[in-house]
């Protein structure tokens, strides 16, 4: 099979799962395995461009197919995919061990519809846990590399449009005044924003 | 969480299909997108010795419009079912249910032919098939066979199939103009459970998810539509002659009382309408 | 201007995009090269003896090196503890489903799985014991000879008259229920025993007190036990430290002599990692027909599952901030730990402070309904006022700063909490299925509960000018490297690109403590603050020797990072010629940081749902929160924690529930079944800003990590009661579900 855009092969058992393909044979160990009942999503690449769960296709099913991994979505110096880019600019991540698929889930996601609304977002990451993030960063990720913002509670949810004060929107994205800055940028301390 | 060794058998046809199955016989089964099948080996619920990969008989994967029906291969995966042109204009509940199945990954890998030949009653497109009135056209070592849905599920896990019987098309019949009304009803904890009850409706029939050991149809509900009961009225009737289990999320009598519930639900929203719910696009 | 307080994207994340992060499965290193793969054998039995052990069959499998049981376990020192001591393979006795009894190593973990399943195990079933209940009843002891499955008792009975002279008294007996972490990366391992050393990796939140308790059981001295700790997928309190079977792992690589690796499924977790939770309560509030709260007792019965680890300090935690935020005259809290033949219970996201929220705000709420006023208006009424602080409970929690009120009047603003009154009183009226629920939780955490211990931190500016911070911390997800490198870089001005945080590692960092209990940037940052501190002062004597000016005529810079003689410029010196002058070490300083005391953030959660009345689905539309944790450091990072920790919080409230079977079986032992959250049952959450300092430590924080999920239960379990508090339902216990929804509405309607 190509990964990546390279080949891949190898002599192995007829009931290696493809997660453990990857992993082991070809050494990609950025998909993770995170349960046993095809829930997690934690495994999710992509095969022939779609999201497929790696925990519940063989290896052998593989053979002939493209596959892409998280590690083969950043461009060739590195430069950052736009989902990728949009998971941390969003904080869209913690202890990174569903990233992977996550970020696989939603390029296949805004490849079949490229402009989700929130909702849409949410039902398309149904098949992906994350228990640090709460969701919220990672849809907002998701929307942000769509090329939307996110209102927070978009649409109308009961009292929002009676809500007093715009406090509400201070813990969204950026406060009045402040940008969220890259590490790098405080290369001269004192000087950003 | 690892299968047992198993044998793998990739064919390029049909016909090397059947003669592999009918060779290995109970030993083997077929295996499409595997999301299913591959769940229950891995937990090692399920033990074949010998599996018959169906994934490169890409021409098993269709969906057209016949005489009065649409014919759909049985590897078509759902992800397809729920995109089609045809069906949204055709047999949108299909689409539409379709579309419900586990999550989007699923959605790619999952065939249409594999859940119903799994025939897991909680599953959501057993029921629909029947509510539809399927038939599903089987290939097997004596020649082709046609069978009713209303056939199709025997017990828990269980069709009428032989072991080394391929199903290999889905022939939905186009609702006539009078019962184009249709509705999916499917009621779980978390948007990616298996139902805990669902309800498919197609004009004027009703077919329940989880309530039997089997897909089944709610014909009391249905004798009371033809003649005339509301759909509350028909709905009260909805959990006659079902046998509703027990688990984690519901009672045997919560699963009657959702039933009711839902059908009443589906058949009011099941009137005839232009354009199908947004969220099947 | 200081980058404290700014909103930094995370230094972690590019490696973590672009490669995935390096869990412990993930490891590739020589050292482990040929190393052989671990798979346990695990009981399907809740409780018995076990009889024999026949590993003949198992043994001659393919790729099996060994199979190991408790009697291989010869070589360990004598244990310490009493009658519940467990042991690191069940020996004689089994008492939960998933309890470790045999090690099988093959040389991969496909042979693992398949000779697992040949290991022949002999049970003598005893009878299960499920449940706290159970336990109580004493039919079936846990440990022979110890008389009772009470394991440990503690506070003190209110007094006879402590009730006297409410106008109303409501009890009640009601669950905060078992629930699993569910970390994404289960536990994992990897051991190499090598020149009398022992290397262990591991997925751990605490990798000294790892070494430490890996040391004590193997009989090792500290000093030839070194632990590592990868990138970690999640801990969320489960993996403190470490536990039998990844301490019985580094056992077997010893034994065998080659180096083992090994990782759970998750099946395996969730029924072998620890559970959260697990108590029965009975609340008992008192007060005024006006709204005034005078008396309080909560009585906890604590679930530790079949052995006594942490359990037993989650009924004292919950003890200690039994009162939560109220100013109640007469408070009580009593409780029993218990063992029950299931999985042990231990630290989970709060750790016995959710527990104690969800008691007194669920007593707030019957006594609101009790006396028909406004839930919100009686919390005000109760609450701590802001003139009060240094405020001491009658449990002796000392609460270091709050503006109890003041979050609360904030969240019901943005809330429009008024409205949303309205709109429930409409919705009644038109009497459709689909009706509202708000509920209001106001709460106040413990965090560094366990401040005495303190956390390290080591600073080393090198020759190059770049900084190493080395911590005790051990992040798995909360993004210390970019919050240390901050206050670094704040205190310095070293560029953050040229700050390196190192982690994890025991001989990188031999003493520490470690992340859990919200503690990492009100203890870790604080010692990373006051090294920054102390090296700059070195520098500063550096520097008036280097320009010979006088040490009080010097000024820094910290835009350049520089030293030079005040308001000249051309004098300045950075930190590369500085650290240069110092040495080949370049400058360091070590710093021990152990505060006075604890602090407590605190805040108010509201929760909007909407019931559909007829099936009894809940959905959440709207959660809006203050969590007050002292000065933010990064915005970006304290709202991940708060996010995460409502959504914790939610799943407890509505969705989430370990249970098991009369005979002990594990019920929810899938991710399928385990109705873990997920994206599709939650909103986007409405987090409010508010900073209340502390005095407790120089950077005036407190700990946010857990306050999200303290703060959310009860938020979001009391909009479900109010829901459908108009058809008659007082209570509903947790999660609440929609079967236990509806069969609260139709009892209600029956009993009506």
């Amino acid at each position: 099979m190509t990964v990546n855009g390279a080949e891949a092969s190898g002599e192995v058992e007829d009931r290696l799962l493809l997660v453990h393909f990857l992993r082991e044979v070809a050494g990609l160990t950025a998909t993770n395995v995170g349960c046993d009942t095809s829930s997690c999503g934690a495994c999710t690449v992509l095969l022939d461009g779609e999201s497929v769960k790696s925990c519940t296709v063989l290896a052998a099913q593989a053979d002939g197919h493209q596959l892409v991994t998280a590690e083969g979505l950043a461009g060739p110096d590195g430069e950052l995919h736009p989902v990728q880019r949009a998971f941390r600019a969003e904080h869209g991540l913690q202890c990174g061990f569903c990233t992977p698929g996550m970020v696989l889930a939603a390029v296949s996601l805004l490849r079949e519809n490229p402009h989700p609304s929130e909702a849409e977002v949410r039902a398309g990451l149904e098949g992906n846990l994350c228990r640090c993030t709460g969701y919220h960063n990672i849809v907002r990720a998701v929307l942000a590399a769509a090329g939307q913002g996110a209102a927070p509670g978009q649409g109308a949810a009961p009292g929002q449009e009676a809500a007093a004060g715009q406090e509400a929107a201070a813990g969204q994205g950026a406060a009045a005044g402040q940008e969220t800055v890259e590490p790098g940028a405080m290369a001269e301390p004192g000087g950003a924003a | 969480m690892i299968p047992p060794p198993f044998s793998y058998q990739r064919v390029s046809s049909a016909d090397e299909a059947l003669q592999l199955a009918a060779e290995y016989g109970e030993d083997a089964k077929f295996l499409a997108g595997g999301h299913s099948l591959l769940p229950l080996m891995k937990l090692r619920l399920a033990q074949p010795e010998v599996l018959i990969d169906l994934g490169p008989l890409r021409e098993l994967s269709y969906l057209r419009a016949e005489d009065g029906h649409v014919a759909i291969g049985a590897l078509t995966r759902h992800h397809d079912v729920q995109h089609s042109e045809l069906l949204a204009s055709s047999v949108p509940l299909l689409a539409h249910a379709a579309g419900q199945v586990g999550d989007p990954q699923v959605r790619h890998r999952g065939t249409i032919g594999g859940s119903l030949v799994h025939a897991d009653p909680a599953s959501d497109l057993p029921a629909v098939i029947l509510a539809l009135d399927g038939v599903l056209v089987a290939r097997g070592p004596s020649g082709t066979r046609q069978i009713a849905a209303a056939e199709f599920f025997q017990g828990l896990f269980e069709t009428v199939l032989e072991p080394a019987e391929l199903l290999t098309e889905i022939r939905v019949p186009v609702p006539a103009a009078g019962q184009a009304g249709w509705s999916f009803q499917k009621f779980t904890k978390r948007a990616i459970d298996w139902a805990i009850v669902g309800v498919a409706v197609q004009g004027g029939s009703v077919a329940l998810v989880n309530m039997a050991s089997t897909p089944v149809r709610a014909t009391a509900v249905e004798q009371a539509l033809a003649s005339g009961a509301s759909p509350a009225e028909a709905g009260a009737l909805a959990a006659d002659g079902t046998s509703p289990g027990e688990d984690i999320n519901a009672t045997a009598a919560y699963r009657a009382h959702l039933a009711r519930v839902l059908v009443t639900r589906a058949l009011q929203e099941a009137t005839p309408r232009p354009d199908p719910p947004e969220d099947h696009r | 201007m200081s980058i404290l307080g700014t909103r930094v994207v995370r230094t972690e994340d590019p490696r973590l995009l672009t490669a995935g992060g390096t869990y412990t499965d993930d490891l590739r290193l020589p050292e482990l090269a040929g190393a052989a793969r671990v798979t346990f054998v695990r009981s399907p039995v809740a409780h018995a003896r076990i009889t024999g052990i026949d590993a003949a069959a198992a043994r001659e499998a393919p790729g099996v090196v060994a199979v190991l049981t408790a009697a291989d376990l010869d070589d360990l020192p004598p244990g310490e503890g009493g009658a519940a001591t467990e042991p690191l393979l069940a020996s004689g006795r089994v008492r939960y489903v998933g309890e470790a009894v045999a090690i099988v190593v093959t040389e991969d973990g496909y042979q693992g799985a398949d000779a697992a399943e040949l290991v022949s195990v002999d049970y003598q079933p005893l009878p299960a014991v499920p449940s706290i209940t159970d336990a109580l009843d004493g039919g079936t002891l846990l440990f022979d000879g110890t008389g009772s499955n009470v394991v440990a008792t503690g506070g003190e009975p209110p007094a006879e008259d402590a009730f006297r002279d409410c106008d109303v008294v409501i009890g009640r007996t009601i669950g905060n229920q078992r629930l699993a972490p569910v970390p994404l990366e289960v536990r994992a391992g990897a051991a190499r025993w090598a020149d009398g050393r022992l290397t262990l990796w591991a997925s751990t939140q605490n990798a000294q007190l790892a070494r430490d308790a890996v040391a004590g059981a193997l009989g090792l001295a500290a000093a030839d036990v070194r632990v590592v700790a990868p990138d970690v997928g999640g801990g969320f309190g489960a993996k403190i430290a470490t536990e039998r079977d990844t301490i019985a792992v580094a056992w077997a690589a010893k034994r065998l002599g080659r180096p083992l690796r090994w990782v759970e499924t998750r099946n395996e977790n969730l029924t072998g990692m620890v559970h959260g939770r697990g108590q029965l309560q009975t609340i008992k509030i008192g007060g005024t027909r006006d709204g005034r709260i005078l008396a309080y007792h909560l009585d906890i019965v604590q679930d530790c599952g079949a052995y006594p680890r942490f359990g037993m300090f989650l009924a004292e935690l919950t003890r200690l901030m039994a009162s939560g935020v109220y100013d109640i005259p007469a408070v009580a809290a009593t409780s029993r730990a218990v063992l029950t033949s299931t999985t042990p219970i231990s630290a989970y996201r709060g750790a016995g402070r959710p527990e104690a929220t969800a008691a007194i705000e669920r007593a707030v709420d019957l006594f609101a309904a009790e006396i028909g006023m406004d839930p919100a208006e009686v919390r005000r009424q109760n609450l701590v006022p802001p003139g009060a602080f240094p405020y001491t409970t009658p449990s002796g929690a000392v609460y270091d700063s709050g503006e109890y009120a003041a979050a609360l009047d904030k969240v019901l603003a943005a809330a429009g909490y008024g409205e949303l009154r309205a709109e429930q009183a409409r919705r009644r009226d038109r009497g459709g299925p689909v009706q509202l629920g708000i509920g209001v939780s106001c709460y106040v955490e413990i965090t560094a509960g366990d401040y005495t211990g303190g956390e390290t931190s080591r600073l080393v500016v090198a020759p190059s000018g770049a900084a190493t911070v080395y911590t005790g911390s051990s992040p798995h997800g909360q993004g210390h490297d970019t919050a240390f490198a901050m206050l670094v870089n704040a205190e310095l001005g070293i560029p953050m690109d040229q700050i390196t945080v190192v982690h994890g590692d025991t001989d990188a960092v031999p003493n520490g403590v470690g992340t859990y209990g919200s503690r990492s940037l009100q203890l870790g940052g604080s010692a990373v603050h006051q090294a920054a501190v102390e090296v700059k002062e070195q520098a500063r004597e550096l520097a008036a020797g280097m320009i010979e000016a006088s040490e009080a005529d010097l000024e820094f810079d910290v835009s350049r990072g520089s030293w030079q003689v005040r308001g000249d410029p051309e004098t300045a010196l950075g930190w590369a010629a500085l650290a240069g002058r110092a040495g080949p070490g370049g400058l360091s300083a070590e710093v021990d940081f152990r505060p006075s005391s604890p602090t407590f953030p605190f805040g108010t959660h509201i929760a909007v749902v909407e019931v559909d009345t007829e099936t009894g689905k809940v959905t959440l539309r709207r959660h809006i929160t203050v969590d007050d944790a002292g000065l933010v450091l990064n915005p970006v990072l304290a709202e991940g924690q708060r996010h995460g920790g409502i959504a914790q919080g939610v799943a407890q409230a509505l969705l989430e529930e370990v249970l098991y079977d009369a005979d002990g079986n594990p019920l929810t032992s899938t991710l399928a079944d385990y109705a873990a959250i997920t994206a599709t049952e939650l909103p986007s959450f409405e987090l409010l800003d508010s900073q209340t300092p502390t005095k407790v430590n120089p950077l005036g924080v407190k700990g946010i990590g857990e306050a999200g999920t303290i703060g959310a239960t009860p938020a979001a379990l009391s909009a479900v009661v109010d829901a459908v508090a108009h058809l008659g339902v007082r209570h509903i216990d947790m999660p609440a579900t929609p079967l236990r929804v509806w069969t609260a509405i139709s009892e209600a309607r029956a009993s009506a």
